[in-house]
């Protein structure tokens, strides 16, 4: 034996296999990850792989066949309830594993776990808006009901079956690459994966920045600036509807005006916010307005476009039920779709359900707290938050009777600054509901009966329900449970010291605005303010108006619609603003002041067509032209504004114009002559120009080219996404596609006797970038194309649709 | 006819053990066949090196163009930042080839005396 080269030769072999089996030297275990038979070549899918499985769990009742169509939909057939969510728990993990809990960590504040210190705000921020906490108190409720209990539990279990079968090779890729493995599954991911929807859709309140904006202005001039009426309303439930008196009614405190409204305090926390631009278009015709006399629904949710997509496509049959439609890979269901008899959709409500309370503690302590003339004790919630690499981080959140202190000298949030003040937040995902049965029960629905009585469970995040049946109803439910408000109640931070400041009652279920097979022959709802102000109610401020005023327009003036009819308003690119605001620019601009350049410009505005398309320039013009002008109109205004504050509502802007010409805001404080409306707008065309020309340059004015839709994978890395997507639209067209957000579930159900369904989302079912299903959907879905949505049938099983088959006995 | 057989006993085994065990089991295998095969220590680096560069690169190569490299253009683009399937796959190979070469060569040290 050569002792001394053997010694040599094996550290040299070990040290090789240390390297390459970690992250000490290289940015990667490439070893590790490029073994042929362990890492990412495993994820290779063949491009011609079957999906043909025979499968045994002891835990299932009875036998469930599964056919996969030729866009890897998955169609469920099975003998028993539950079974059914077993084999979608399956499902889900097999395609979208690493998603699924992916949003879960994050949901639950447990993202530093997973992607380091780097996440350590954004975990802090969940757990002190009392996102476990609030999918606890859900959970119980949840488990309380045997339904969705059982529900669960079987989901569940089929999640965790094909987690307890995967070996090393078979991780999604992305364990691989970040280098981790899965947890078992438990009912309260399921849990939290619908809070992080609460928090998606029901937590885009701006009560700093609408606290500071009334702190900052006058009384006047806040109310010219983010005003609570909108020129342009078309609500949900039409005006002119007659309101019974309200059963509930609810006492502002008698100080308000000195100590709430009145109050000039600044405020340096800021809360993080999702997009507020989540919102959707929803409509449903009746028979009396399409040309097959039978009712019509259509649905697209606007949310964050990622890959893998939020969404999966599944049709589940048992002998109780058959419905179709998209799912959410970590809950069972299906959440917007239909069944053989009725369909339904949902648009976000929008309402402001979260509110800010400001605490006064004895101490530093935080052990009691100033409430009712009296020092209550606190309670804590201790929130240890694993990190990768590092310590644990522990955060110790005061809870009070409004819930938990968020915001306090050791938390300003993610953008806040210095803040020595306690800020607790009530939520209404904070109360005990099971939204998980009003899926349940609509995808067990038959009629309009059903409909009400499966949605009411619906609580948060409140939602637009459209519903469309074969018996020929249509209708549209604002549903939610919300708190009944004063008027200004919770737009600004409120005083913790006195429980008259705390919401006072909900708004009783029967009270929220509907419509029943309305005389009009349709309902539509596009995140615009529900109700008129008959509504007994108070509604809050900010709700965008335009596209619920085009849809209506649209739908008015439509007879003998068919399918297609749909699928051409879904997608249109029609941007009405640019049609109410552009006249403002035509009228004021002073074109002897322009050069050469700057006419060129305006001529292509003034010759646009409206329309947002792909390769048009005017929309960039006019989209970089509104923003200079709004910069002109308020700079000056909130040059010494606080960095949190409120920016002036988009409709506050053009319905000032349209309705007085000597607009306030218009002249700039900053000079000593009145600038008017001609000088703002010349002005702001110049300055838009410039812009234009730095575009032009560097050849992005084409819309689609400035606006740059992209569809990210949820690491961000580049490689598993789509940038540069060429599609038109944007913010105030149906086709509401901007750049990170847009129509995430296109669905169109034609409710004749034989059902005629399409649908599209930006996507594919399958969550592997090394799939051909991973992205395969996303080119008809910018085309502006559906597919036919198949609702197979018993019998159906030779049809030459279906391309696989998954055999699950017990 | 030996350096022949301890490729084919390498890259044979590796598939095997692979199957099992973690990666590194290929330097496992390379070292006990090189122990037990006697050949110049070169050869033994060579043999350990040739049957796992043909093994990972062959291996990757044809499950990279049954998905006609769809994953590989990717994967390429996130850890090599240069987007190559081949420049991958040439990867694959070298780093299997080079473990498993030093963990022959070390294999021959100890018949050698």
């Amino acid at each position: 034996m050569k002792i001394l080269p053997l010694i040599i030769s094996a550290a040299v072999t070990t040290g090789l296999v240390i390297t390459l089996n970690t992250k000490l030297l290289l940015p990667a275990p490439l070893g590790k990850l490029l073994s042929p038979q362990h890492g990412i070549w495993q994820n290779a899918e063949n491009a011609n792989a079957g999906f043909n499985m025979d499968l045994s769990f002891p835990l299932l009742k009875g036998k469930v066949d599964v056919y996969l169509d030729d866009r890897l939909v998955p169609h469920v057939f099975a003998g028993q309830e539950n079974d059914v969510y077993f084999v979608q728990g399956y499902i889900h993990a097999k395609f979208r594993l690493w998603q699924m809990e992916l949003q879960t960590f994050a949901a639950a504040g447990r993202a530093s776990e997973i992607i380091g210190d780097k996440a350590l705000t954004h975990d802090r921020e969940f757990r002190r808006l009392g996102m476990g906490y609030a999918a606890e108190i859900s959970l119980k409720e949840m488990e309380a009901d045997p339904r969705t209990k059982a529900s669960c539990d079987a989901y569940t279990a089929g999640v965790n079956a094909y987690i307890s079968s995967l070996t090393e090779a078979q991780l999604p890729i992305e364990y691989k690459l970040i280098g981790y493995t899965p947890e078992p599954w438990t009912n309260l991911k399921s849990a939290l994966f619908l809070k992080y929807m609460s928090y998606d859709l029901a937590a885009h309140d701006d009560d700093m920045e609408m606290t500071n904006a009334k702190s900052y202005f006058s009384a006047a001039d806040f109310d010219l600036l983010y005003p609570s009426k909108q020129d342009s309303l078309d609500p949900i439930i039409p005006k002119g509807t007659i309101y019974a008196v309200p059963k509930v009614s609810v006492q502002k405190p008698a100080a308000a005006d000195s100590i709430y409204f009145q109050n000039k305090d600044m405020v340096g926390a800021q809360d993080d916010k999702p997009d507020r631009e989540n919102g959707s278009n929803n409509w449903a015709v009746s028979g009396a307005k399409t040309k097959s006399g039978k009712p019509i629904l259509c649905n697209d949710p606007h949310l964050g476009l990622n890959l893998p997509s939020l969404w999966f496509e599944m049709q589940l049959s048992t002998p109780s039920f058959n419905v179709y439609g998209a799912t959410f890979p970590g809950a069972p269901s299906v959440i917007i779709g239909f069944t053989d008899s009725c369909a339904w959709g949902v648009t976000n409500g929008g309402r402001d359900v979260r509110d800010y309370y400001e605490i006064k503690f004895k101490d530093d302590s935080r052990n009691e707290y100033w409430f009712d003339s009296a020092w209550k004790k606190t309670e804590f919630r201790i929130e240890t938050i694993k990190v990768k690499d590092k310590p644990d981080y522990v955060d110790t959140v005061a809870y009070t009777v409004f819930g938990p202190v968020m915001f306090d000298k050791s938390y300003s949030g993610i953008k806040g600054v210095a803040n020595d003040k306690y800020y607790a937040v009530t939520w209404k995902a904070h109360s005990p509901s099971n939204e998980l049965l009003a899926f349940n029960l609509l995808d067990h629905a038959k009629n309009y009966t059903d409909y009400i009585t499966a949605i009411t469970n619906m609580h948060t995040p409140g939602q637009n329900f459209a519903f469309a049946a074969k018996d020929g109803d249509i209708a549209m439910r604002t549903q939610g449970e919300w708190p009944a408000k004063w008027k200004g109640q919770g737009d600004f931070i409120m005083p913790g010291t006195d429980s008259s400041y705390m919401w006072q009652a909900m708004i009783p279920q029967d009270e929220n605005p509907f419509q029943y097979n309305p005389e009009r022959s349709f309902v539509s709802s596009a995140n615009q303010k529900p109700a008129d102000s008959a509504y007994p109610y108070y509604l809050g401020r900010n709700y965008p108006p335009y596209r619920g005023f085009i849809i209506n327009r649209k739908l008015t003036a439509m007879s003998a619609i068919t399918p297609q009819d749909m699928m051409a308003m879904q997608t249109s690119n029609y941007d009405v603003f640019a049609e109410m605001a552009r006249p403002i620019f035509l009228k004021n601009i002073n074109e002897g002041m322009l050069d050469a350049t700057e006419k060129k410009y305006l001529d292509i505005f003034k010759k646009w067509d409206l329309n947002n398309e792909v390769d048009a320039i005017a929309p960039t013009v006019f989209s970089i032209l509104w923003n200079s002008f709004d910069s002109v109109v308020f700079n000056d205004e909130f040059k010494k504004a606080p960095a949190a504050i409120a920016h002036p509502f988009e409709s506050s802007l053009l319905d000032g114009i349209l309705r007085d010409s000597n607009y306030k805001f218009v002249d700039n404080i900053e000079t000593a002559q009145k600038e008017t409306v001609k000088d703002d707008v010349t002005a702001a065309f110049k300055a838009a120009v410039t812009q234009l020309k730095i575009l032009e340059s560097a050849g992005r004015l084409p819309w689609a080219k400035y606006k740059a839709t992209e569809i990210n994978h949820l690491t961000k890395l580049q490689p598993f996404s789509r940038l540069d997507i060429a599609i038109g639209g944007g913010t105030h067209c149906i086709n509401a596609t901007k750049q990170y957000h847009g129509p995430s579930w296109r669905m169109i159900v034609s409710l004749t006797a034989q059902t005629e369904a399409y649908g599209v989302y930006p996507g594919g079912q399958s969550g592997n970038p090394g799939s051909r299903f991973y992205d395969n959907f996303i080119d008809q879905w910018v085309a502006g194309k559906y597919y036919p949505l198949w609702m197979m049938k018993t019998g159906d099983e030779n049809d030459s649709r279906v391309k696989w088959k998954m055999s699950f006995t017990n | 006819m030996k350096f022949i057989v301890s490729i084919l006993l390498i890259a044979l085994l590796s598939v095997a053990a692979c199957l099992y065990l973690p990666w590194w089991s290929i330097a496992i295998v390379a070292f006990i066949v090189a122990a037990l095969i006697p050949q110049k220590p070169f050869k033994s680096f060579l043999t350990g090196f040739i049957a796992l560069f043909l093994l990972w690169g062959l291996l990757s190569w044809y499950i990279s163009s049954n998905n006609n490299h769809l994953l590989a253009h990717k994967v390429s683009l996130v850890i090599l930042k240069t987007d190559s399937p081949f420049i991958l796959i040439i990867a694959t190979a070298i780093i299997g080839a080079l473990v498993a070469g030093f963990a022959a060569l070390s294999g021959s040290f100890v018949r050698k005396s």
